[in-house]
């Protein structure tokens, strides 16, 4: 066997560093840490233009709020033993509610894939669910399920279940026919050509559904808690706007704003987990 | 000296796709014999029915008419006596090198210690001893081919099927992977049938070459390929004058024309 042919795949030395390569990857670091910098410094500035501007007038504080009374707000929140309530519940709905999608979703694109004759029947229903406002049957789910996280969690899924299912469908169709045809080769059933190639094979779209899952599934719950809720980040905006407190509604999108980029940050560091042997190569 | 006991006998068989614009014949009346450990390949113009003629020998589709006999049983769905080679390696990046040799068995449900002590003895003959927990992603083309064989070698099958197996690398490596795969086919004694579309690959690889006409495909000649050499090797077959001969027969039975 001449396997000397290949060696040169198999050699690995780590060469010495020269100073062009130095130089390279100072530049990299610096590039980096300017980008860092500059991301810090606007949200900085903006922080503080809105204290500024609020504290001379020029903007006015109860339309406006700013960030020491959003911050005021918060204390008095957490000091009443709501704050951490209202975060836990609204998180809480968004989880459950993006966990059933992504599993439901991915479960019924499986459905879909395995018989052709249900998903061209579902066909014209899917392009009507996709295209019709969610938001138009809250009504009907607050009748059915009633006023509660019932009916939230039940609008999140209508948001995101159809886009997963189609997202997820379309990574199933892309497989290489061939990489099947291999399975088939060894004698593969349908089950082992899901669970041994196309399920595999579609983790990274998978993951992909994910990630716009995470921001639809905050828009599910939102929408929800304006429509039914006693509780939640989405009620305190409602309810801040109903009787003009402006720093209980700044207060509550800022702190829905860092719950979703924590969520999302979640769902890129699994990511980054489950695909870490793919990405490495 | 070659014991003359059929492994592989297509009788008569023909195949037709149907589809809404009418019926497409692929193949038509298809018989040939192929003997224990030897190596056949089937040549013919692009879109005579090669590849389809090798899924039916291996089970995946059904001739219309006319049967495969497999070591004297009829075929009637995929077989552990076949293996099957396709064009590209099909390697799964998310797999470690053993995991994807061992994916024939995973199916099967046959992975043992031994199998597996099978398959890492295949890795060390065939030059990747080492490679097992490294991702196809960092082995060479070359290298992925041989894997993608010992994958199908794992399963112990006794035919082996190549379906324009090569056609994926470039072509120096092309030249390299035929000697290691002529070398590790016959050092594992199986028989094997290729389709190509490479007149050259199939008279350096092959004890016989059919040539195939345009679709409907049908046999149009056989010839026996006898390169008097002491160790044949596809690379040294190659150079010999008979080639040459061969390759011009084999050439003119096509009747290639650039339109």
């Amino acid at each position: 066997m001449s396997s000397d042919r290949f060696d040169s795949a198999t050699v690995s030395q780590k060469p010495e560093i020269s100073s062009e390569h130095q130089e390279f990857l100072r530049k990299v670091r610096w590039h980096k840490i300017m980008v860092r910098f500059t991301q810090i410094f606007i949200l900085v500035l903006a922080f503080g233009l809105w204290e500024l501007f609020a504290h001379l007038r020029i903007v006015d504080p109860f339309i406006t709020s700013q960030p020491s009374r959003v911050f005021e707000t918060m204390v008095a929140l957490h000091q009443q033993g709501v704050l951490l309530k209202h975060i836990a519940v609204t998180c809480l709905e968004t989880v459950v509610g993006f966990v059933l999608g992504t599993v439901l979703g991915t479960f019924l694109a499986i459905v879909l894939w395995w018989s052709e004759f249900i998903s061209k029947v579902s066909e014209p229903y899917l392009v009507i669910l996709n295209s019709l406002p969610k938001i138009a049957l809250g009504s009907i789910f607050i009748v059915w399920i009633g006023a509660g996280p019932g009916a939230i969690i039940v609008m999140t899924l209508a948001i995101s279940l159809i886009v997963t299912i189609l997202e997820v469908l379309n990574g199933f169709l892309a497989i290489d026919k061939e990489k099947i045809k291999l399975v088939e080769t060894f004698g593969g059933t349908k089950l082992q050509v899901m669970t041994k190639v196309v399920l595999p094979a579609s983790l990274p779209t998978i993951m992909n559904a994910l990630k716009i899952n995470v921001g639809l599934s905050w828009v599910g719950v939102i929408v929800g808690e304006f429509l039914v809720s006693k509780a939640g980040l989405g009620y305190l905006i409602v309810y801040g706007g109903q009787v003009f407190k402006l720093d209980l509604v700044m207060t509550s999108v800022l702190i829905l704003g860092v719950a979703a980029a924590v969520m999302y940050q979640g769902v890129i560091l699994l990511e980054k987990l489950l695909l870490k042997r793919r990405l490495n190569n | 000296m070659r014991t003359l006991k059929n492994v592989v006998e297509l009788k008569a068989v023909g195949m037709k796709y149907q589809s809404l614009n009418g019926e497409i014949p692929a193949l038509d009346n298809i018989s040939f014999k192929v003997h224990e450990g030897e190596f056949v390949s089937i040549v013919g113009p692009s879109g005579c029915g090669k590849s389809t003629l090798l899924s039916i020998v291996s089970g995946l589709l059904t001739p219309t008419s006319g049967s495969v006999l497999v070591k004297g049983e009829k075929v009637t769905g995929p077989s552990k006596k076949v293996g099957y080679m396709l064009q590209k390696d099909h390697l799964f990046d998310w797999r470690t090198i053993t995991q994807n040799i061992l994916l024939g068995l995973e199916i099967q449900k046959a992975v043992t210690a031994e199998a597996k002590e099978y398959a890492e003895h295949l890795l060390e003959t065939y030059g990747l001893k080492g490679f097992g927990h490294k991702y196809p992603s960092q082995l060479s083309g070359g290298m992925r081919q041989r894997v993608a064989l010992i994958r199908t070698l794992v399963t112990n099958p006794e035919i082996l099927l190549l379906d324009e197996a090569f056609s994926a690398l470039d072509y120096q490596t092309r030249l390299a992977v035929n000697d290691d795969i002529y070398e590790i086919i016959k050092k594992e004694n199986k028989t094997a049938i290729m389709v190509t579309h490479d007149i050259a690959e199939s008279i350096s690889m092959s004890d016989r070459v059919y040539v195939l006409t345009r679709r409907p495909g049908t046999i149009k000649s056989c010839h026996d390929i006898e390169i008097r050499l002491d160790k044949r090797t596809p690379f040294n077959s190659r150079k010999m004058p008979e080639f040459q001969a061969y390759f011009d027969r084999i050439w003119k039975e096509l009747d290639v024309h650039v339109k």
